[in-house]
Order: C-alpha cells, then sequence, then structure tokens
C-alpha cells in the first residue's frame, strides 16, 4: 500500500487532506483492537482500544501527514498498552505458569498461550513482535512507531522470535 | 533439548484469528458513543434506510448539514464532509440526527408535509445558498421553475446559477429541490436522479 511510506515529521499538507475519522476507525480499527489484545490479554483489550482512539480522535486534527497515520496509531497504542500494565502491574504477573497451559490440543488454546509468552517478553522485543505479526507492520513502520532504527527494529523481533522458540519448547518439554 | 523451528513460532504468531463482526460492531459503538459524550465529534452522521434506499444523515452541533442521497459515493460524501468542515466525522448518535430521521419516515409515509429541524447551512454560500433558502419556501406540493426560484432569490436572470445551486442542495428532500421544474413542467434533473424525483412528487402529489 503506497499511503503507507512517509515520516510523521512531515509538515507539508497532503492535497488530498486527512480522510474523515470514521474511514481511520474502519481502515485501522481491527487491527488496533488485535495488538491490543495481544499486548495487554483479551479481557483488557477493549479499554486499551477505546484509549487508543479516543486520544487519536483528540489529536487527529494535528496530523499532517495522512500517510503516516497507522504508525501513529500504532505508537498511540504501544504507549496505552504500557499504561495498562503500569496499572495492573501486580495483577498481571509474568507467566510463571507457563507449563501449566495445556499447550499441543486445540490450537487457540496453544496460540493463546504463545501470545501469553509474547507478553512476558522484555518490553522491546514483545512490542517489535506484536507489530511485525499482529499489526503487520514492515521493519521501517515498526522502527518509525518504536522510535528505533530500521536494523534496531529487525533485531527486536529475531531476538523474540529466538526467545520464544525456547519458551515454547520449554512448555512444551 | 530439541528447539523448534523458527518457521512454526512465525506461522502462529502470524495467524489472524477470525474478526468477530458482532464484537467489533459493539466497540466501536462504544467508541462512537463516548466520543460524542466527550464532544470530539464535529459530524456526527447515520445511515437511514428509506423509500429511496439508504440515505446519509449527517449533522454538526448546530443542525443538519449533509444529506446524502443513495446515488451518491457514501465515501465522497464522508471526504468532503472531512475536507469542507471537519476532519472529525464520526458514525456516532445526535439528537437532532435522530429527530431528522423520525421526521423524514412521517414523510415518507405521507403523514409530514414540513420539516421541523435545525438546520446548518455552511456547506452552502451566496447566491446558492439564496436560491435554496427560496427553495424551502415551496409549500409541499406545489411546484416552481427554475426562474420563478431564481428571482425570489434576488436575481431573474440568473437562472443557470439558480440550476446549479440545486444540483448542488447539500440538504435534498428536506431543503425540496425536487419542487423545482423547468419552465413548462420538465422534471429536470436531481442529485439523486430523475426517478427519485419523479417518486418524492408524486408522493407528495397523491398522500
Amino acid at each position: 500500500m503506497q499511503a503507507r511510506t512517509g515520516s510523521i515529521a512531515t509538515t507539508t499538507r497532503h492535497p488530498l487532506g486527512l480522510p474523515p475519522f470514521a474511514r481511520v476507525v474502519e481502515d485501522h480499527g481491527p487491527a488496533l483492537l488485535r495488538f491490543c489484545a495481544a499486548r495487554v490479554g483479551h479481557e483488557r483489550s477493549e479499554d486499551c482500544f477505546q484509549e487508543t482512539m479516543l486520544a487519536a480522535l483528540r489529536a487527529y486534527r494535528d496530523v499532517h501527514d495522512p500517510s503516516a497515520i497507522r504508525t501513529w496509531l500504532f505508537s498511540i497504542a504501544a504507549r496505552k498498552a504500557i499504561d495498562a500494565h503500569r496499572a495492573s502491574a501486580r495483577l498481571h504477573q509474568p507467566t510463571d505458569d507457563i507449563e501449566a497451559i495445556p499447550v499441543g490440543e486445540d490450537p487457540a488454546v496453544r496460540d493463546e498461550a504463545l501470545w501469553d509468552d509474547v507478553r512476558s517478553l522484555p518490553d522491546k522485543q514483545g512490542r517489535a513482535v506484536t507489530l511485525r505479526y499482529r499489526a503487520d507492520l514492515t521493519y521501517a513502520e515498526i522502527a518509525q512507531v518504536m522510535e528505533t532504527s530500521e536494523p534496531a527494529a529487525r533485531r527486536n523481533v529475531f531476538e523474540g522470535l529466538k526467545r520464544l522458540r525456547k519458551d515454547t519448547d520449554h512448555a512444551r518439554t | 533439548m530439541p528447539e523448534r523451528d523458527l518457521k512454526q513460532v512465525e506461522a502462529v504468531l502470524s495467524g489472524r484469528p477470525a474478526p468477530d463482526p458482532a464484537a467489533w460492531r459493539r466497540v466501536r459503538a462504544e467508541l462512537a458513543s463516548r466520543a460524542g459524550a466527550e464532544g470530539l465529534v464535529d459530524v456526527a452522521f447515520e445511515r437511514h434506510d428509506s423509500p429511496l434506499g439508504s440515505i446519509l444523515i449527517g449533522a454538526t452541533h448546530e443542525g443538519l448539514v449533509r444529506i446524502g442521497l443513495p446515488t451518491e459515493d457514501e465515501d465522497e460524501v464522508l471526504a468532503e464532509l472531512a475536507r469542507r468542515i471537519s476532519v472529525r466525522v464520526l458514525g456516532a448518535p445526535r439528537g437532532s440526527v435522530t429527530e431528522a430521521r423520525r421526521q423524514l419516515d412521517e414523510y415518507f409515509d405521507g403523514r409530514r408535509t414540513s420539516f421541523a429541524l435545525p438546520l446548518d447551512w455552511q456547506l452552502t454560500r451566496g447566491f446558492r445558498r439564496d436560491v435554496l433558502r427560496a427553495t424551502a419556501q415551496i409549500p409541499y406540493g406545489r411546484t416552481a421553475s427554475y426562474r420563478e426560484v431564481a428571482t425570489q432569490a434576488g436575481r431573474p436572470a440568473a437562472v443557470r446559477a439558480a440550476g446549479s445551486a440545486l444540483a448542488t442542495n447539500p440538504l435534498p428532500i428536506v431543503v425540496p429541490c425536487h419542487r423545482v421544474l423547468r419552465t413548462g413542467g420538465a422534471i429536470g434533473s436531481y442529485r439523486g436522479g430523475a426517478e427519485a424525483k419523479a417518486r418524492l412528487l408524486d408522493l407528495e402529489h397523491s398522500a
């Protein structure tokens, strides 16, 4: 999709202007909701999504570059997910109970278990993996969202995957 | 310890959970109501089923600002609202839209001959607005010619300009541009199609 390149810092107005916010919700909402679910778990995903979209709507008129909307939205969602984690750090222990999860039978349960593992990765790796696989962002876009370089984004995803591979084995043996 | 294939980890991570349309609609409706309650929606719109087809009704805080007829492309109507009024356009509940839907239903049932709704005229200016205000005075069941509305608007010779004002009426049905015909009674054109225009005139004559 061509409209997904460009940088947030650009100050020139796009000749076509910003799309109506309703369009933004339809185009990016489902992916943002999936991203929130992957980062904070299903029970709190809708809160995370609503906080993200309301923050986006409050600031939407000041967006300068329509082609950067997607990465801008995921930056907000990533921050809201961190807020949600801080708010309930005591409730949501990193998964010590990984061996108790019945993996290998129901694919949905197995997948959910893997996403639990993603949530217990170091923050940068977990975010990068989620942006790559849940939000389908390119490495360049992940770099924008995480305010880092493209090689660093790539490395975070790769390190995250490596660790997940070990965790998965651990859970299955 | 045997390590899992990186490809398998990636495959599971890449799996898209099937989107649940009912859940998505609920989440979207909640967003709309929270955004509305916070005053973040400059143009709220709803779709309304009518005998002509699905009509889009948009309102600012001032009042009704745009009615999109079924022949119009909805994305274009919303893009126009974003460009000309505010990008904070959202499908969200608003009292004036609910009231417009109720009055439109009564109109299409033949139980209402005039609309009592707050209108926001900001999508039309100058002579065009004068023409539309003159058009709004044509009573139910009656018609006028393009020349007559041009005259009412203060420029009898500007028949063609009156025609383009009517062709770009942002509030069709409520501002009854369908009641303006060619001199001699030919039906003329209509943003919603000549067929829709004939249908509205039939409705008003038989009610």
